[in-house]
């Protein structure tokens, strides 16, 4: 049957290497990195509209249910777990001091779109950080202390 | 240590002492954790021999179920088993959504599995269990059931006709449960009145639309007779209650965790028949279940919210003096009333709140609760709040406009007094320490209503319709035994905290509230520090397991620092109590002589001291060292509820400018004030993000939210694509304010703060886009308020 067909593929998280992996073909990348115990990326939708699941891949955000395991391959993938450097270490206080949570479900993804805006270099104003995270879900916050802290992480980085 | 507020509360003694953290903006180091993917969600946890499942749900509103054959099902990749209502019922006891309290509610028995009928898309009819959910999915494609579709009550407007489609036809119609609310003689006093007015209001259904979807894992362990279950609830004891009852299982034998919750605003509180299902699943197979919805099945039976028709009538004098107000509520709540706190307390909250600001001295109110075949309605974030604010604010704004006064004048000459407190609703509903003038001097402090009227006039001039609202409102917090607990319902309204000195030096503090992002554990730990005199550092905080919390109501109707925070502040004193005693023995000293300061039991007049640690030691280690007859509790447990009263109740005033497209329809929220009365504060951060997170949820009632249904029942719009809910690019920045009357309930004096912004938004921005369209004449109505509506308003579509 179809539904379990697997591919083999090699790719890396977070710097740690899986080689020959079997996927299912047609597992999504979220899927897969969470059955790998990389549980900080959320599923919200499935289907791309909340932006939870949102992780760097080679690079680049991409919403991780989007994206099959299998298109993995050759990849280079960053996940929540794996915002450690100064940068996003210095993101992560600003989130603290405003409160930029709450439950905290949707941080990953909103932590991976505020990296990329952080390395845009772009010194964007607030009606513009708001139109860059608004593709970001998040139900607790009302989003002004996210754009509070993303502001200044702005201020710092540039 | 950075934001300081003053604490302006003196039962809790100086800001200025050492460890003093009530009343500061500190931030939750222990959320730290979901910024490094390390929280731990139902769906994080995976157990040995775990299985999945997936339901199989009514594709129809109303449809009879002939057969079901799950035999190729069965046979299908990964499949343990598939079970129906039969074999479901064979370990779990079916329900009634009713409570005695409030009169007759009529609400028939509910399994978790439709049996002969199911009464609404997405009722659960079938469950599989897999090796995977990917496999149940596939499996559920296999299962044939022979469906004969009836018709449906979609329609709560006609659900009580004499041709409806009576959905149970053991009760004869469709109705659930009806309130009179009659308070002195409308009747006389509209025909007294020098001006009336009147509207008739619609809320859409809405949703909660938590981004983490409902989940459970269920895990029965045959050995030891014990259920597991792990849960993103807001009350585990109530779960262990139900779980016990329907399972007839031992109550002391089933466990309750709930470790992070990706939000619940009420979503999350209630007893859901798929998590019963997989509760009994576990009991059947002796195997860990695990249950996650998918976002179409948050959709579609995940409670819902609203759908309410209200007309209002409002009679004032000459001067504005309000003489009688009349409401009529019609809501329909679904087939079934939810258990086990019933669909009626939305209805019930309208007559309860709605003019209860104001002096009003003739009041009546009627609502009607039906049955349909949608998902079933309950309690989400502000119960009926939206509803009764919008309503009363309607109307007073339509009596200014009538009479020529000012919006601000007309609330003011209403209020009950500030000073008049304890008083009552017009509901007759008791009501104490509130601030509505106070809270409306502040708001026209911070909104410069001279500012934007002038600019409206600018704005008209230049072809822009802008407008304004002010409202005030009543927000339900801090609820006592009257709200649940009497009418039946096995929901603790008392709250336990239990705090100890370890023999480290650490203190560890459990409560019976849960956090699903509030800051619970934050603001726990201030209380408990700040009573203590212990560093913030210091305290560590275990919540959401009934075996390791003390017994409690679990977080909901914003009850968590009111009573939960009054627990643990008792505790820690109680604590401290225990801690000088011991300390005055050993420093052989009169106790009223020493204080704890960060972490060290010292002299109030200088000499040396003992720290914690020390103290500690030499009770748990060296116990012989301390004088006989001296009380080595380094244990204390305390617990508080709110008596005499249904509830506390805080208060709020928010002001709006909208300004309106009127070629689109399109309506920009410019600018919103809140001002909030929730006696102590004590984290004023999180208060005022429960303030503005609140808002954000009210306007997407108000502005986007709607659960579409075409007229045969079946959801139109079950995506996070098709249905709108608040995104940052649409909200505006929310400024909030406070007044503080403390609650004399209590030594904190804290009162709610969750419910306000989702209850007050919808009404002050209906108010302020209302006062932008009547420059041209035009009114709105209906929430939530699209662009086509304000079209339609205009007479442009």
């Amino acid at each position: 049957m179809a539904a379990n067909n697997t591919l083999s593929i090699s790719f890396t998280v977070n710097g740690e290497k899986f080689n020959n992996v079997n996927v299912p073909s047609r597992q999504h990348l979220a899927d897969f990195l969470r059955s790998q115990g990389f549980t900080g990326t959320h599923l919200g939708c499935e289907q791309g509209a909340c932006g939870a699941c949102t992780i760097e891949m080679d690079g680049k955000a991409v919403r991780s249910c989007l994206v099959l395991a299998s298109q993995a391959n050759g990849s280079d993938l960053k996940t929540v777990e794996g915002f450690d450097d100064k940068m996003m270490e210095q993101v992560k206080q600003s989130f603290l001091k405003h409160n930029a949570f709450q439950c905290g479900f949707c941080s990953p993804g909103m932590l991976m779109t505020t990296k990329e805006i952080l390395l845009s270099k772009k010194k964007l104003t607030r009606e513009e950080i708001r139109s860059e995270i608004s593709g970001n879900y998040c139900r607790c916050t009302g989003y002004q202390s996210i754009v509070d802290a993303i502001e200044e992480c702005i201020n710092e980085v540039n | 240590m950075d934001d300081i507020k003053v604490n302006q509360n003196p039962k809790l003694g100086s800001i200025d002492r050492p460890n003093s953290y009530i009343g500061r903006s500190l931030p939750r180091e222990n959320a730290k954790k979901h910024l490094d993917g390390g929280g731990q969600f139902v769906d994080d946890l995976t157990l040995p021999r775990m299985v999945h499942v997936a339901f199989l749900r009514s594709p129809f509103a109303h449809a009879e179920i002939k057969s079901i054959d799950t035999k190729t099902a069965k046979l299908s990749d990964g499949v343990i088993d598939i079970f129906t209502a039969k074999e479901i019922d064979e370990v779990c006891k079916p329900w009634v959504g009713v409570l005695g309290h409030l009169g007759e509610m009529r609400s028939p028995e509910q399994s978790p599995l439709a049996k002969k009928i199911a009464r609404w898309q997405g009722e659960p009819v079938a469950v599989v269990i897999a090796n995977s959910r990917a496999q149940a999915e596939d499996a559920l494609e296999l299962i044939e059931v022979d469906w004969l579709e009836k018709d449906a009550q979609v329609d709560m407007e006609t659900a009580l006709d004499p041709n409806a489609v009576i959905i149970h036809p053991e009760l004869g119609n469709n109705l659930f449960w009806t309130r009179t609310v009659n308070q002195g003689d409308v009747d006389k006093a509209f025909k007294e009145a020098d001006a009336v007015v009147e509207t008739t209001l619609d809320f859409a259904r809405h949703t909660g639309v938590t981004l983490e979807s409902r989940g459970i894992v269920a895990d029965w362990n045959k050995a030891e007779n014990k259920m597991t279950i792990y849960h993103n609830g807001q009350a585990p004891h109530m779960m262990q209650h139900i779980i016990a009852k329907h399972l007839d299982l031992n109550e002391g034998l089933v466990r309750i965790i709930s470790r992070d919750v990706g939000g619940s605003f009420g979503i999350k509180v209630h007893v859901y028949p798929d998590e019963m299902a997989v509760t009994a699943i576990s009991k059947k197979l002796g195997r860990p279940v695990k249950f996650i919805a998918d976002r179409l099945e948050s959709f579609t039976t995940d409670i819902h919210a609203r759908c309410h028709k209200i007309s209002g009538k409002l009679g004032v004098d000459k001067n504005g003096k309000i003489l009688a107000m009349e409401i009529d509520d019609l809501s329909g709540i679904g087939p079934f009333s939810m258990y086990p706190r019933t669909s009626a307390i939305e209805t019930n909250q309208v007559l309860n709140l709605s003019g209860a600001p104001y002096v009003i001295p003739n009041y009546k109110a009627v609502g009607t609760v039906v049955f349909q075949n949608k998902t079933p309605m309950c309690q989400y974030r502000a119960v009926g709040h939206p509803i009764a604010v919008a309503i009363t604010e309607a109307l007073i704004d339509k009596a200014a406009y009538k009479i020529g006064m000012d919006l601000d004048k007309i609330r003011k000459i209403n209020f009950i007094p500030d000073n008049s407190y304890p008083n009552k609703s017009p509901s007759g509903v008791p009501l104490e320490d509130l601030s509505h003038q106070a809270s409306m001097d502040k708001l026209l402090e911070i909104m410069d209503i001279k500012e934007i009227d002038t600019k409206k006039k600018d704005d008209y001039e230049k072809g822009i319709l802008s407008g304004y609202g002010v409202i005030s409102m009543c927000e339900v917090t801090n609820p006592s035994p009257l709200f649940y607990g009497v009418g039946g319902a096995h929901i603790s309204s008392q709250d336990g905290a239990s705090i100890r000195l370890e023999g480290s030096g650490a203190i560890h503090l459990s409560s019976s509230i849960t956090e699903q992002g509030q800051g619970t554990e934050a603001i726990m730990k201030q209380i408990a520090a700040d009573q203590l005199g212990v560093k913030l550092e210091s305290v560590r905080v275990t919540l959401g397991d009934t075996d390791a919390t003390p017994y409690g109501g679990g977080t909901w109707a914003s009850r968590g620092a009111g009573i939960g925070g009054e627990a643990v502040l008792k505790a820690a004193r109680k604590l401290k109590d225990n801690i000088l005693n011991i300390a005055a023995a050993i420093m052989q000293t009169d106790k009223e002589s020493l204080d704890i300061e960060d972490n060290n039991v010292v002299r109030k007049n200088g000499g040396e001291g003992i720290s914690l640690q020390k103290l500690a030691e030499t009770v748990y280690y060296r116990g012989h060292e301390i004088p006989k007859g001296t009380n080595p509790e380094l244990l204390a447990t305390a617990s508080f509820l709110i008596e005499g009263i249904p509830f506390v109740f805080t208060n709020s005033a928010m002001g709006c400018q909208v300004s309106i497209d009127q070629d689109t329809g399109i309506i920009k929220i410019n600018k919103f004030w809140a001002v909030e009365d929730c006696g102590t504060q004590i984290n004023p951060k999180l208060v005022e993000e429960q303030i503005r997170g609140g808002v954000i949820q009210g306007i997407g009632g108000a502005l986007f939210e709607e659960c579409v249904y075409d007229d045969q029942g079946n959801m139109q719009n079950a995506t996070m694509a098709d249905y709108l809910v608040p995104m940052a690019y649409e909200m505006p920045d929310i400024i909030v304010d406070h007044v503080t009357t403390n609650s004399g309930r209590s030594i904190i004096g804290a009162k709610g703060a969750g419910e306000a912004g989702t209850g007050g938004a919808p009404a002050v921005i209906m108010n302020a886009i209302n006062n932008a369209l009547k420059q041209v004449g035009a009114e709105v109505i209906s929430q939530p308020i699209t662009p086509e509506k304000v079209l339609k308003a205009l007479g442009k579509i």
